[in-house]
């Protein structure tokens, strides 16, 4: 049996929880803004995010367009999506917990439509970019992941400048804040909230092509990400545009270095733990 | 007069030929036999649960193109239990007493089957299954599995596994053995352990982790840092390929790998998966097409998968076995000429089936009869059994490197 794990495998664990984190980060950015800002829990965010990856996929394996140009047609899509979604939510004045409810049932819809185009085997994208890796000394770096990270962090960094420095972003957290003062200051909350809403199904769509270029898909994995970006968009803090990104590469990292030190089955227990410890530290962010 | 008569005698010869030739064919009529199961159409089964739908279909609509059984039709009353066994469990009470069903065909996995079995025995029916995984857990006396695991695969297994290795030139010395904690191959990663040792390997790592975990690197890390000869991986699915790709992330390659229950596509169209061992119970080559309605399946079942859009289109464990279990039931009714479950199960108990795997008994402990798994391998993008000689397609031997 091995001893205590090596610096190389350490570091290597680490590199994946890194990316890993990452894409929970990426995911569960426009989960944080819609329900920080909006008042809307949107799972739906999670099957906008599959639809997307398969999206990809159908347009790089059959269509034979580069993954990173399918952004293109994605992200205006999931636009469009996420504006439709955001009228739809407010036009019935759907309340927080009850836009977990309507929008479970978008993601079974969702899901359902995926499984109804591409049934419920396994699809998985083979691109340039899943072959390419790079050699830092003993360390190797994948292509997808390393741009899921700096896609992440682009993009993290944007909405959070945006959010800080902008008219936009201002009036956004002001209307978040107090909705019927912001009105009366001339800001208009409904354009707001179908920009933000549009913005944040962009980003599921983002996330889509960056889990289409590292994984594989099946209809029913739209689950087992819920859990664990839940638990970084709450570490996170709610309408903060850094926060998933950090507390997911916190989780992300923890989780790895769990599996590379002690048994990996144990890792499952970090992300859970590691909230509990947050909620228990800090219960007024909450 | 003789012209005449001659006429007359070919005549009535044609007429014979045609009555008999119309009989053989006549479709079946009457009330339908409705035989009812649940199948994993959506949730995280349901990759597998489309091969199981789709067999049936093959099977329901080619005895009904015949004469279907007891000269009656056939219809197969199937409802999604959406891959969680305790729905399977209502659904099953719910074709016995509402559908009313006249016999039972099994669910997908090894959950849905334990579910299944009790609401079986609760109303005396027979349950044939075809994905059972753990022999020791089926203690109902009129279930027949038709996955011919034995009734000790996490023992009988692993030292066929073991022999194939044994008999290549460069046999390991050393093995790791990481594997899924899902229910049906954890205990088969169990038992390779212990023969593994009985056999003199030695182990240089054990891991286990959660179905589900999405980050494999940490675990291809590992095993890449204690070099053995021999990865055993109990995966389940698509996880052999998600260590693999792991493994390749960091530019690793296991000498020789072993994965129990794979996707049987994603695995044979990753380059990185070349020479990747697996279990199976069929394969698409002799001496298998010889078996009863083997190559007339095998053709079939390649035209609808392709037709409904599989990714993998070739018929395996999966599709065999579930095969097999409407080869069974059609076999014991037919014999009996009967409906009656007890007439049916005691029939099923005494004779051996002919099948797509060869001839199937229920005789053993558990109803289990011989453990006719064999090993595969993935060559030239093909899977192919290796071991034991006597199952090996024509020329194939285990490729080590």
């Amino acid at each position: 049996m091995t001893g205590f794990p090596s610096g190389t495998l350490l570091a290597q664990s680490a590199l994946s929880g890194l990316f890993v984190g990452a894409l929970y980060g990426l995911l569960g950015l426009g989960l944080s803004l819609s329900w920080g800002l909006l008042r809307q829990i949107n799972l739906a965010h999670f099957a906008l995010a599959f639809l997307s990856a398969y999206l990809c996929y159908q347009l790089s394996a059959v269509g034979h367009l580069d993954p990173l140009l399918t952004l293109a047609i994605i992200v205006p899509l999931c636009f469009a999506v996420g504006v439709a979604t955001q009228w739809l939510l407010a036009r019935f004045a759907i309340t927080p917990f009850n836009s977990l409810l309507v929008t479970f049932g978008l993601t079974v819809i969702l899901e359902s439509l995926i499984q109804g185009i591409w049934t419920a085997d396994f699809r998985k994208l083979e691109s340039v970019y899943g072959d390419t890796r790079f050699r830092i000394g003993a360390l190797y770096v994948p292509a997808p992941e390393l741009l899921t990270l700096i896609v992440a962090v682009a993009l993290s960094l944007a909405v959070w400048a945006t959010l800080r420095f902008t008219d936009v972003g201002r009036a956004l957290r002001a209307a978040a804040e107090d909705g019927p003062i912001a009105e009366a200051f001339g800001i208009d909350r409904r354009r707001l909230g179908l920009l933000l809403a549009g913005v944040s199904a962009a980003s599921a769509g983002i996330g889509g092509v960056c889990l289409a270029l590292s994984h594989t898909l099946a209809p029913a994995q739209i689950y087992s990400w819920i859990g664990v970006v839940f638990a970084a968009v709450m570490m996170g803090g709610l309408g903060r545009a850094l926060g998933p990104l950090v507390a997911g590469i916190v989780i992300g990292v923890s989780e790895s270095l769990t599996m590379a030190i002690t048994a990996p089955s144990w890792a499952p227990l970090v992300s859970f733990s590691l909230l509990l410890v947050v909620l228990l530290a800090r219960p007024d962010k909450f | 007069m003789n012209s005449v008569i001659r006429r007359v005698a070919a005549l009535v010869a044609g007429a014979i030929v045609f009555v008999v030739a119309a009989a053989a064919v006549a479709a079946p009529s009457g009330q339908p036999i409705r035989v009812g199961g649940t199948l994993a159409l959506t949730g995280p089964l349901a990759s597998t649960g489309i091969v199981h739908q789709l067999v049936a279909d093959i099977f329901v609509s080619e005895i009904n193109k015949k004469d279907g059984l007891l000269g009656r039709p056939v219809e197969y009353v199937v409802k999604d239990d959406q891959s969680k066994p305790d729905l399977a469990r209502t659904l099953y009470e719910q074709l016995i007493t509402v559908d009313k069903v006249d016999l039972l065909m099994g669910p997908y996995a090894t959950g849905a089957i334990l579910s299944a079995m009790g609401v079986a025995q609760r109303y005396n029916k027979v349950l044939i299954h075809h994905t059972f995984g753990i022999p020791s857990l089926a203690k109902y006396d009129a279930h027949f599995p038709t996955w011919s695991l034995g009734p000790d695969p996490a023992t009988t297994f692993p030292n066929t596994l073991f022999d194939a290795l044994a008999a290549t030139a460069k046999p390991p010395k050393t093995i790791a053995v990481v594997t899924s904690k899902f229910p049906s191959v954890h205990f088969m990663s169990l038992g390779a352990r212990e023969v593994a040792k009985k056999r003199g390997l030695n182990e240089v790592l054990f891991l286990e982790w959660e179905f589900g975990n999405r980050d494999f690197g940490p675990i291809a890390a590992r095993v890449k840092d204690a070099k053995p000869d021999f990865v055993w991986v109990g995966a389940i699915g698509l996880e052999g390929n998600q260590l693999l790709d792991a493994m390749k992330k960091i530019d690793y390659a296991p000498p020789l790998h072993f994965h129990m229950y794979p996707a049987p596509g994603p695995m044979i169209t990753a380059p990185e998966a070349k020479g990747a061992l697996a279990a199976t119970i069929f394969e698409e080559h002799q001496p298998f097409l010889s078996n009863p309605g083997a190559a007339e399946f095998v053709k079939l079942f390649n035209e609808r998968a392709a037709k409904a859009g599989l990714g993998y289109t070739g018929v395996e464990t999966q599709a065999a076995a579930s095969y097999t279990a409407w080869q069974v039931l059609a076999a014991a009714v037919t014999a009996t000429k009967s409906l009656d479950d007890k007439v049916l199960a005691e029939w099923l108990k005494k004779n051996k089936v002919d099948t797509i795997q060869g001839k199937l008994r229920f005789d053993g402990p558990s109803n289990y009869g011989d453990d006719l798994m064999r090993v595969k391998q993935v060559q030239n993008g093909k899977w192919v059994v290796v071991w034991p000689k006597s199952a090996a397609a024509p020329g194939v031997t285990l490729q080590t490197n």
